[in-house]
């Protein structure tokens, strides 16, 4: 592999407990208010202390939102490190941690740092991770004025000692760092200090709910399970300002049932979960179809079967989403890729699934949502909001036929109707009924949006020239960022990608943008479900499938790697 | 009962599908009657059910209807309920669909404490699915399926509910309409979770609990007993030779769901999206973006 000569994988290891978040939190704005291109990702184990978790954080010259497998500079602060890292320690890895956890492997690319002993010098063993921070920005030779101020800010409640002790660490770390031999200190890129303060550092979490909000989500009712949780963190903590009802259920029947009486009742309801709580949902899903009641469903994967890997990413749950729920009927399914793509498939999804009265997921997975990266303010945009309700009056039928299929929606105690929905088949008037004409017309009444909403799906973004391309690299959801920069890598105008916002129904124009190329397909699963998906729907055949189903996300160098015959061969 | 129109009634040819001679008939007119006597909006009463002879109910009269999945009919109703504290919200339902499937719902129903009221077909037996024994049926009693008879106890709904400290309940009986109509009227009044479990004989499916035994097996709640005295409510649920009728329990002091959680007067259906500057306000709360 080629040194990237614009940028450094910084990688802080931990057990959990140890504060490798707060030291992340501390260096992404600092790094981000100078002027640097920053991406974070977080891997980590499915325990409470202990173990050895890292988080990634890339400085580059040009904005990526990809992981690599590569680690520049190490800081280890458990000795569990270099056996969980052991793939990706490289010959050139500058590795600071202490001596005595270290195996036979201590090589002159090793610094030993007194963690603990600065730590306990600075006040006690909690503050081994300001260490760590602090010497962190020693290292780059960035300022360590920055990093006091956070602290100052950070520990204001907790009183003038905790601020000293923090300062005293950061300041010991900081001092170690800037002695490192003038050798082994990485190359930092060049910052470009335009504009920071018009960029915000977010996470995947953070884009869904700032999505959720600006299509006037205010209901939210869920059953924690990661990694599908942030969102309704979020929205909780924000539920004063905005008016949102926030409950969490007693299990996702509940939740999805609750949403569902709640959008019945003119609430603009969204449910979180994961693919193992949507199993339950399917049923609710199902009574969505039927009843023709808006609802937004948020599956942050992770990896399956069963229980799987709790914390970990996966995108195996595509299959999942587009059968979920017994019988025929319409839905639409969003997996964005990017920070600013996760802000809208939200408000898509909210504006799709009042429009077309149906259930509307959004497929999203653990990388995603933990990882940061910067977005420009004008970036976030603001779709409009449509209003799809009506007044009711004394002869409203819920279910009246239309040309279109979609009848006017209206909500009980709004004008002077009846809102009746069932569960079973009905009639106009949402009334049981067992006639066989019927239903044959309500079927076809419900099924009939099907044709507009593909007629509106998004149309796939293509990576690099699409018209000299004789290969197409395709990819859904989280995957985008690093196909990016492997194609951005291997420079060859043969190979293209083509990345899918939007994974249901697909946009109309699909078949013909990849007509008569060689389609290989990259996907973070076991089985190639989108490529499937793909077949299915335009009857092209994917000549290769690159798939992975570890639990972690493909890095740069991977992709990299498998692609790099079909650059070059 | 009176001849009067009650907004409620559908037009005389409503196919109902219930079997002729099912104690819905006779709770129907209760609950309809319940809810005239109030003076209770059409357009402000939503009935939830699920699915179940019992939970056809809504069907059949004159309302706004949510009849949704098998046992989630309070999940739906809270739902509504949060959205828009205008509406009255009534589930109606069967034992089967709200002791058996919808069991986990019922209790966390109770723990909440929001405004609804929960009437409860209770005839001691699936009769939809033509038999088998549901979470009431009497031990010993053989089915289609338990064949050698019931081996399990009772659930006992009203005793779940005192644990749970349930505000307001209730049990009354088909045969004794007058007093189920003001049961009804009671629970509906109430603020807060209501149960009414509604004792009825399934004249098909259960030869057990007949019309006969339940008037033999029913007695009234003693003249004497306090129903805000909640030890006294768990032993009359618990202990008793026979089916007490009447309010076992009512407590006046446990706070609302709506009310604790903030929710607002204004249904949810009248509100606009964040205007741009609270939006743009929210971005700075984004953490990271404020040092």
């Amino acid at each position: 592999m080629r040194p990237y000569p614009d940028d450094i994988s910084l990688v802080i290891e931990g057990a959990a407990g140890q504060g490798v978040q707060t030291i992340t939190s501390a260096l992404l704005p600092i790094l981000k208010n100078i002027g640097y291109h920053v991406f974070s990702c977080t891997e980590y184990m499915s325990r409470i202390r202990g173990g050895s978790n890292t988080t990634e954080i890339r400085i580059t010259g040009k904005q990526r939102f990809a992981y690599t497998t590569r680690i520049d500079v190490l800081f280890a602060l458990s000795p569990d490190a270099f056996e969980h890292l052991q793939n990706r320690i490289g010959e050139k890895t500058l590795i600071f941690a202490e001596k005595e956890h270290f195996g036979d492997g201590w090589n002159e690319r090793c610094i030993d740092i007194p963690i603990p002993a600065y730590a306990l010098q600075a006040g006690g063993p909690v503050y081994a991770n300001t260490v760590a921070a602090g010497a962190v920005l020693g290292i780059l030779g960035i300022p360590l004025e920055p990093l006091n101020l956070f602290l100052r800010e950070q520990f204001s409640r907790k009183g003038k000692e905790a601020i000293e002790n923090n300062i005293k660490a950061a300041t010991l770390g900081f001092d170690f760092g800037l002695r490192t031999p003038s050798a082994l200190k990485p190359k930092i890129p060049v910052p470009v200090p335009n504009d920071v303060k018009k960029r915000l550092l977010m996470d995947g979490n953070s884009a869904l709910g700032i999505g959720a909000i600006a299509a006037g989500c205010n209901f939210i009712c869920s059953y924690p399970m990661s990694p599908g949780t942030g969102l309704l963190s979020f929205l909780a903590e924000r539920s004063g300002t905005f008016g949102i009802v926030v409950d969490q259920a007693e299990d996702e029947i509940a939740a999805i049932n609750a949403g569902l009486g709640a959008s019945y009742a003119g609430a603009r309801s969204v449910v979180t979960t994961s693919g193992g709580g949507f199993d339950l949902m399917q049923e609710g899903m199902s009574l969505a179809g039927m009843i023709e009641t808006p609802i937004v469903v948020h599956i942050g994967q992770r990896p399956g079967p069963a229980t799987g890997q709790p914390t970990r990413t996966e995108q195996g749950d595509l299959d999942l989403a587009l059968h979920a729920g017994h019988g025929d009927f319409v839905r639409a399914i969003f997996a964005p890729g990017t920070l600013e793509e996760t802000i809208e498939s939200m408000q898509h999804a909210f504006d799709l699934a009042q429009r077309f009265q149906i259930p509307v997921i959004v497929l999203t997975d653990q990388y995603l949502l933990d990882s940061v990266s910067t977005i420009d303010a004008k970036d976030i945009k603001r779709l409009p909001v449509a209003s799809t309700l009506v007044r009711t009056d004394d002869k409203y039928k819920r279910y009246t036929f239309t040309d279109d299929g979609l009848s006017p929606r209206g909500v009980p105690g709004y004008g002077d109707g009846l809102v009746r929905v069932d569960s079973d088949e009905h009639d106009e008037n949402g009334l049981i009924t067992e006639s066989f004409d019927m239903r044959r017309r309500m079927m076809d009444k419900r099924l009939k949006r099907l044709r507009p909403l593909r007629e509106s799906a998004l149309p796939p973004k293509v990576i690099g020239r699409h018209d000299e391309a004789e290969t197409m690299v395709v990819c859904w959801g989280s995957t985008r960022g690093v196909l990016e920069e492997a194609l951005d890598i291997l420079g060859c105008k043969r190979l293209a990608g083509i990345h899918f916002s939007q994974v249901y129904p697909l946009n109309p124009k699909t078949g013909t943008m990849l007509q008569n190329r060689r389609i290989i397909v990259i996907e973070n699963n076991a089985s190639g479900q989108f490529a499937d998906l793909l077949t299915r729907e335009t009857g092209h055949v994917i000549s290769r499938r690159i798939l992975k189903a570890t639990g972690e996300p493909f890095s740069v160098e991977e992709v990299v790697d498998a692609l790099r015959e079909e650059a070059h061969g | 009962m009176d001849n009067r129109h009650n907004p409620f009634d559908m037009s005389p040819e409503t196919d109902v599908a219930w079997c002729p001679g099912c104690g819905n008939h006779m709770l129907f007119k209760a609950v309809k009657g319940a809810l005239d006597d109030l003076g209770i909006d059409p357009v402000k009463l939503v009935m939830v059910s699920g699915i179940g002879q019992a939970a056809k109910a809504p069907q059949y009269m004159k309302v706004n209807m949510f009849n949704g999945l098998h046992g989630r009919a309070l999940p739906a109703a809270f739902g509504i309920r949060l959205s828009n504290r205008e509406l009255v919200v009534v589930v109606e339902s069967g034992d089967g669909d709200m002791y058996g499937e919808g069991g986990n719902h019922f209790l966390h129903a109770i723990r909440r404490n929001f405004d609804v009221t929960v009437i409860v077909h209770d005839n001691m037996v699936y009769g939809l699915t033509k038999g088998q024994a549901s979470p009431t049926t009497q031990r010993c009693m053989k089915t289609p399926v338990q064949v050698d008879g019931v081996i399990l106890e009772p659930f006992n709904p009203l005793a779940v509910a005192i644990a749970l400290d349930a505000p307001f309940v209730a049990r009354a009986y088909a045969g004794e309409i007058e007093q189920t109509r003001s049961l009804i009227r009671e629970a509906i009044r109430f603020k807060g979770f209501a149960l009414v479990d509604l004792f009825q004989p399934c004249v098909v499916f259960n030869k057990l609990n007949t019309w006969q035994w339940f008037k033999e097996n029913t007695c009234s709640i003693p003249a004497d007993h306090d129903p805000a005295d909640r030890m006294s409510a768990m032993k009359l649920a618990t202990t008793s030779e026979k089916f007490p009728l009447g309010v076992f329990y009512r407590n006046e002091n446990r706070e609302l769901y709506e009310d604790l959680a903030g929710i607002g007067d204004k249904p949810l259906h009248q509100q606009q999206p964040p205007d741009e500057k609270d939006f743009r306000t929210m971005l700075d709360s984004i953490p990271m973006n404020n040092v």
